[in-house]
């Protein structure tokens, strides 16, 4: 058996032993459907099943947005979810829950409780934020995010990561904790493209950078040197000289070994790894060259 | 308990500007009543050209989903079945519900499988259950809970069976909902509906995809024709 295949094996043998011990299953809602008091769950895997079967009292615990009207608003969205997570038409188990097993059910859990989680969503309606309750949590704006394929997921800090995160975080810790997510963002606009809800998830970011500003909440020297890059950015002759200066001077500061372990005023970048210094010359001198040879 | 739902409803309402606009607020509830009592459908894909196409489309997607599925006749179910424990080298007994339609199946008296009552307590490597319907959009099973055929079966056995009438065989989920609610009436359901498509499966190991990953290994699909 390969690796991947041997590790699965043992989880599931270990982790049945645990299902089928467990009093409690907690299971979360991918919908909660009004018409018929459902909660809704969706994996591939199964574990949400044997979550919800197997135990003597199901425990659902889930925001309030989750809840559509109607079992057809459900599967209008379902369409949606699995294509837009994995690329599947439809995930594997789409469980419906309601109540607790009934008199002549052989299995099932005897006590079913749904717990409506607020957190912050009622706040967010009407305000610039309130598309982001559409959000179906399918992934599919982190498939596509530049950064998030760079960083990865636990450098977001929080549950949510990726775009979605860097819009909802903020609205859940408070943006003087979470202002940086929005911030780390190249508006390049394809989060936006493929979200199935339509989520205009840049504008939402650029929403936080906002109010951020207003509450002055960037760090003064993060302000100061901004300010100082739009003073030579405004004169561009001076910012070319700059730019001149600083790579070159680095390029022979470095020495042949062409990348620095430590460098005044970025500690927080070569605390964790090597800065490298800057090659061949600025972007505009290389520019000037590549357009001199091709004429 | 109360409370606190009155504080988030509360909210809710202020948010929306609904605060004591009473007369905009009665038309809002009766938007809701008329949705729930109409169940208007949304945007449902264009359905396959007739039953057969439909019933074709069920098995391909099924198939597509990793499931293994044939077509036979109610009179060869008991066969199919034992030849499905046989190819896979398993013992020929199974666990199985009180479905009516289970009970009359036709099985052999020599060699048929043994069969087990009740619901599965995770030692059967085999389960047999009878579905409620097929959606031939995404060859999706559904199943539903009650005495006829335990939740459990549907999932703890390695290897799940599932027979289903062609005859039950829609195309969306919408007429498995509509079809649903003639049977246990408008807002009720059974604890668990199950729409089960394809085999357990887990890519959450160096992104290779495993079939059973908490669910069973293989399911076998019989679409049982008259």
């Amino acid at each position: 058996m390969k690796e991947p295949e041997s590790l699965l094996r043992e989880a599931r043998g270990i982790l049945r032993e645990k299902f089928l011990a467990a009093d409690v299953g907690i299971t979360g809602a991918n919908f909660l459907v009004a018409e018929t008091g459902t909660s809704v769950i969706v994996t591939n895997e199964g574990n949400g099943d044997l979550t919800q079967t197997l135990p003597k009292v199901h425990i659902v615990l889930a925001s309030i947005e989750k809840i559509v009207p109607t079992l057809e608003d459900m599967s209008q969205i379902l369409r949606l979810l699995a294509r837009s997570a994995t690329g599947q038409e439809m995930s594997v188990y789409t469980t419906l829950s309601t109540g607790p097993r009934r008199k002549s059910d052989p299995d099932g859990p005897e006590q079913y409780h749904v717990i409506l989680l607020d957190n912050g969503r009622s706040t967010m309606l009407g305000t610039e934020f309130q598309d982001m309750l559409r959000c179906i949590r399918c992934g599919a704006c982190m498939n596509h995010c530049p950064v998030y394929q760079a960083v990865g997921g636990h450098a977001y800090g929080w549950v949510y990561p990726g775009p979605m995160g860097a819009v909802l975080t903020p609205t859940l810790i408070g943006v003087d904790k979470a202002g940086h997510l929005p911030n780390a963002s190249t508006f390049c606009g394809r989060c936006e493209a493929v979200c199935p809800m339509h989520i205009p998830l840049p504008k939402m970011m650029r929403h936080w950078r906002e109010r951020e500003f207003e509450r002055h909440l960037a760090p003064s020297e993060y302000t100061s040197n901004l300010k100082l890059w739009a003073w030579f950015a405004k004169r561009p002759p001076m910012y070319r000289f700059a730019a001149r200066l600083a790579a070159t001077s680095l390029r022979l500061l470095a020495r042949r070994r062409g990348r620095f372990s430590t460098l005044p005023m970025a500690g927080a970048w070569t605390k964790d790894r090597d800065l490298p210094a800057p090659q061949g010359g600025t972007f505009i001198s290389q520019w000037k060259r590549q357009r001199g040879s091709r004429r | 308990m109360t409370g606190a739902r009155d504080l988030i409803l509360g909210r809710v309402r202020e948010s929306l500007g609904r605060a004591g606009a009473t007369g905009e607020d009665a038309a809002r509830r009766e938007r809701v009543a008329t949705r729930l009592r109409e169940h208007p459908k949304g945007v449902v894909p264009e359905p396959a050209d007739g039953k057969d196409a439909v019933i074709g489309q069920f098995m391909a997607k099924a198939q597509a989903a990793g499931a293994t599925v044939e077509k036979v006749k109610r009179d060869d179910i008991a066969r199919a079945v034992s030849a499905f424990l046989r190819s896979h080298n398993l013992p020929q007994q199974l666990r199985m519900g009180a479905d009516r339609r289970l009970k009359r199946i036709a099985w052999q008296t020599r060699g048929a499988p043994e069969r087990r009552a009740g619901p599965s307590d995770g030692n059967d490597l085999a389960g047999l259950s009878y579905a409620f319907a097929g959606a031939g959009e995404t060859g999706t099973l559904v199943l539903f809970s009650g005495a006829d055929n335990p939740t459990t079966v549907n999932f703890l056995p390695e290897n799940h069976i599932v027979l289903v009438d062609a005859k039950d065989i829609a195309f969306d989920y919408e007429t498995v909902w509509s079809k649903l609610r003639r049977k246990t009436g408008a807002g009720t359901m059974p604890r668990t509906v199950n729409l089960i498509t394809g085999p357990s499966r887990s890519a959450d190991i160096e992104q290779t995809l495993i079939m059973g990953a908490h669910g069973p290994v293989r399911l076998h699909v019989i679409v049982v024709t008259n």
